[in-house]
């Protein structure tokens, strides 16, 4: 997938612009934050369960060697396969090679984001092999060759009519005169259609939620069942999953999943939460006769021991996202690459480079409201920070956001410079506003005043005020 | 080799070599004793008021339940809401002892076959391991006698369970099946797969509404035998 994430500022401006998406986000804003707060308020100990969940993770990264090998080599005793992939290219050569062994044609697919990272769907397809993405948001999106805009919810920027309008496109063999009176229409034409590309998939790929040292299985969580469908029907499981989703034991992951769907779409538990054990054992009516997972780094290890490493303790709830003042306005395709929102903010620049993504951790006002609803505790906001100094190093700024930045540090660091200059500032601006109480333009900030008025400054500035309060005037 | 790159990398990150003797130790005496956190109080209750708690949250998750006195009444239990549902009498049967002592022949006009789910198949009766109160949610692991695809392609799935094997919290049940697996090979105790099924199957991804029946089954009901009394 081609990445657009260096030009952030123009998807956004254009997803300002587009109606249809606009009146998309309006509707469903607001929706995923009043779940989660429900779930939440349902369960007295969720913010104990949230420090305990930041704490495994940080244990497990820690150890994130033995728990690796210790995973790997349950897998191996359950009769499963380990492929380990340093990058984008040789997982996809590691996926493409199991189906030319076994002759695949077609290849069923649950929702992965890791999938969507290392563009699994393009590389097959290259190789004459047909994927097909069974969870009804990345079905649609697959229909329409769109990325996601959101990592548990991929089609949530598109109405009913978009829905059936794909549909009647592609699906050519129904009548066209068929009617969808409700939403459940287009879920069952889908779930038909669906069906048989379930049985007739001869490779079945999912991703994992976590991966358990102790018993060496992969965990996949959904609502729809495409993923059991997804591993259970081919001959065929693979999993593909990255490095930082292994948790020590059943125990551990127990608490994770407590907290995932809460935090996620609000439910106590999604639907369907199974646990995978290598392929189908003797005596077995069902399951898979072969089981690989393909163990994914593509930039994470260096992560570790760097100030990002609290990232990788993220479990893809979408929290962040979901509570987000820009995301819930420019929506998730304007950032351009697979994971949108805060979090993606943080990854993006790690996997395509601070040079393409620089612009994402600039796109936040800093609010922490993610970091406050974050099930693992990510210090979001301070690692967007950190990417922002980096990009400064680097001279990857535009030369006026530079020279502008050298200017106020300059100014910043000369203290009676400082109180002098936003002095003259603050009257300056209480003198041009003193009949309204506001500006509707400034200079240098039209753009800022173009979406708000600015409120003029009552009388002193900060430092005055501060001064003043110090001495016990106030 | 990607694998020595990876271990490499992380460990460079982590500032040390493979971790000593001691520490190790240290974690596979952690795996063993496999500590439980804080588990939550909610099902934190006497067995009945489990159970009641099981039963809301089934329902709650969009499930529905029959509770019955014995097996003598599973078959018209599962008879009577069959034909609730307008659902035929065909129905694919998971092939498990329990289920097969049940008296099914009182019911003749029910059709029963034994083994995996076909995609004809339209109603399916499951064995169920463990119900779990905290969330109303069914703990069915895969074994020869409980297949997988009976919860996964038939429109219906009816999950026939003891009240016994109502448990307050997930602990409860990893408990469960770590000691009626034990002596399985280590790291192997776990069966191919251990499915934990809350509700019918569901999704929001057209315009962010819940909508029953994506791709599993539509209807999920739990026939619940009452062995929890005496006699």
């Amino acid at each position: 997938m081609l990445a657009t994430s260096s030009d952030f500022k123009g998807n956004a401006k254009r997803a300002l612009k587009n109606a249809p998406l606009q009146d998309s986000m309006r509707g469903t804003r607001a929706l995923f934050p009043a779940k989660r707060a429900a779930a939440v308020a349902g369960l007295p100990e969720f913010e104990q369960l949230r420090d305990i969940g930041r704490d495994i993770k940080n244990h497990t990264l820690a150890n994130l060697d033995f728990y690796l090998e210790t995973w790997e080599r349950n897998v191996l005793n359950a009769g499963g396969h380990v492929h380990w992939a340093s990058t984008a290219e040789d997982a996809r050569k590691a996926v493409l090679d199991i189906c030319k062994r076994v002759g695949a044609r077609t290849v069923t697919k649950g929702k992965s984001m890791i999938s969507e990272e290392l563009a699994i769907n393009d590389h097959l397809e290259a190789h004459g092999i047909t994927p097909v993405e069974t969870d009804l948001g990345e079905y649609i999106l697959q229909i329409r060759n769109e990325p996601p805009s959101h990592i548990i919810a991929p089609a949530t920027h598109l109405s009913r009519a978009d829905w059936e309008e794909s549909f009647r496109k592609i699906h050519t063999d129904l009548p066209a005169d068929r009617v969808f009176a409700e939403r459940k229409d287009i879920m069952t034409e889908a779930r038909t259609l669906l069906r048989e590309k379930f049985l007739a998939a001869d490779v079945g790929i999912t991703g994992a939620n976590f991966l358990i040292a102790e018993t060496g299985s992969s965990v996949i969580v959904t609502n729809e069942g495409n993923g059991d469908l997804t591993q259970t029907l081919p001959r065929v499981h693979i999993v593909l999953a990255s490095i930082e989703k292994v948790v020590p034991t059943l125990e551990d992951a127990t608490n994770m999943l407590r907290l995932l769907a809460r935090s996620a779409t609000g439910q106590d538990m999604s639907v369907y939460t199974t646990f995978s054990t290598g392929a189908r054992r003797p005596g077995d009516l069902d399951g898979p006769e072969e089981y690989h997972v393909v163990v994914v780094d593509n930039g994470r290890s260096a992560m570790i021991g760097s100030e990002f490493q609290d990232m990788l303790r993220c479990i893809r709830c979408a929290a962040c996202m979901n509570h987000c003042p820009v995301y819930q306005i420019v929506g998730g395709q304007s950032y351009g690459w697979v994971y949108p929102g805060p979090m993606g903010s943080v990854l993006t620049p790690m996997l395509i480079g601070v040079d393409q993504a620089g612009q994402l951790p600039n796109a936040s006002t800093f609010c922490g409201k993610c970091e406050s609803v974050c099930p693992v505790k990510i210090p979001l906001p301070k690692l967007m920070r950190h990417w922002r100094e980096r990009e400064f190093e680097r001279h990857l700024q535009p030369i006026a956001a530079r020279t502008n930045l050298a200017v106020w540090a300059w100014v910043a660091q000369r203290p009676s410079l400082y109180r002098f200059a936003t002095r003259a500032a603050a009257k300056a601006l209480a003198l041009l506003g003193r009949s309204k109480g506001s500006l509707s333009y400034v200079p240098l900030a039209g753009g800022w005043t173009a979406g708000r008025d600015l409120p003029v400054p009552e009388g002193d500035t900060f430092f005055a005020r501060y001064a003043k309060q110090q001495r016990g005037e106030a | 080799m990607s694998r020595d790159a990876i271990f490499g990398a992380i460990q460079r990150g982590l500032r040390r070599g493979p971790l000593p003797a001691d520490q190790t130790l240290g974690l596979y005496a952690r795996l063993n004793a496999h500590p439980r956190h804080l588990v939550p109080q909610r099902s934190n209750l006497p067995h009945p008021q489990q159970i009641e708690l099981f039963l809301r949250n089934l329902e709650k998750e969009f499930a529905t339940f029959t509770s019955v006195a014995s097996n003598d009444d599973v078959p018209c239990a599962v008879a009577d809401y069959i034909a609730s549902q307008n659902l035929p009498a065909d129905i694919i049967i998971a092939p498990h002892p329990e289920l097969r002592a049940i008296p099914w022949f009182n019911r003749p006009l029910l059709q029963l076959r034994e083994g995996r789910a076909e995609a004809s198949d339209l109603v399916s009766v499951q064995h169920g391991y463990v119900g779990i109160a905290e969330t109303g949610t069914l703990m069915l692991p895969a074994a020869p006698h409980r297949p997988t695809t009976l919860n996964l392609l038939c429109d219906t799935e009816i999950v026939v369970l003891r009240a016994s094997r109502v448990v307050g919290p997930f602990e409860d049940a990893w408990d469960i099946l770590r000691r009626e697996r034990e002596g399985m090979v280590y790291g192997n105790f776990l069966p191919r797969n251990v499915m934990f099924v809350t509700g019918p199957s569901r999704s929001a991804d057209i315009e962010s509404t819940l909508e029953l029946g994506a791709h599993g089954p539509r209807r999920l009901h739990v026939v619940l035998i009452d062995d929890t009394t005496a006699g």
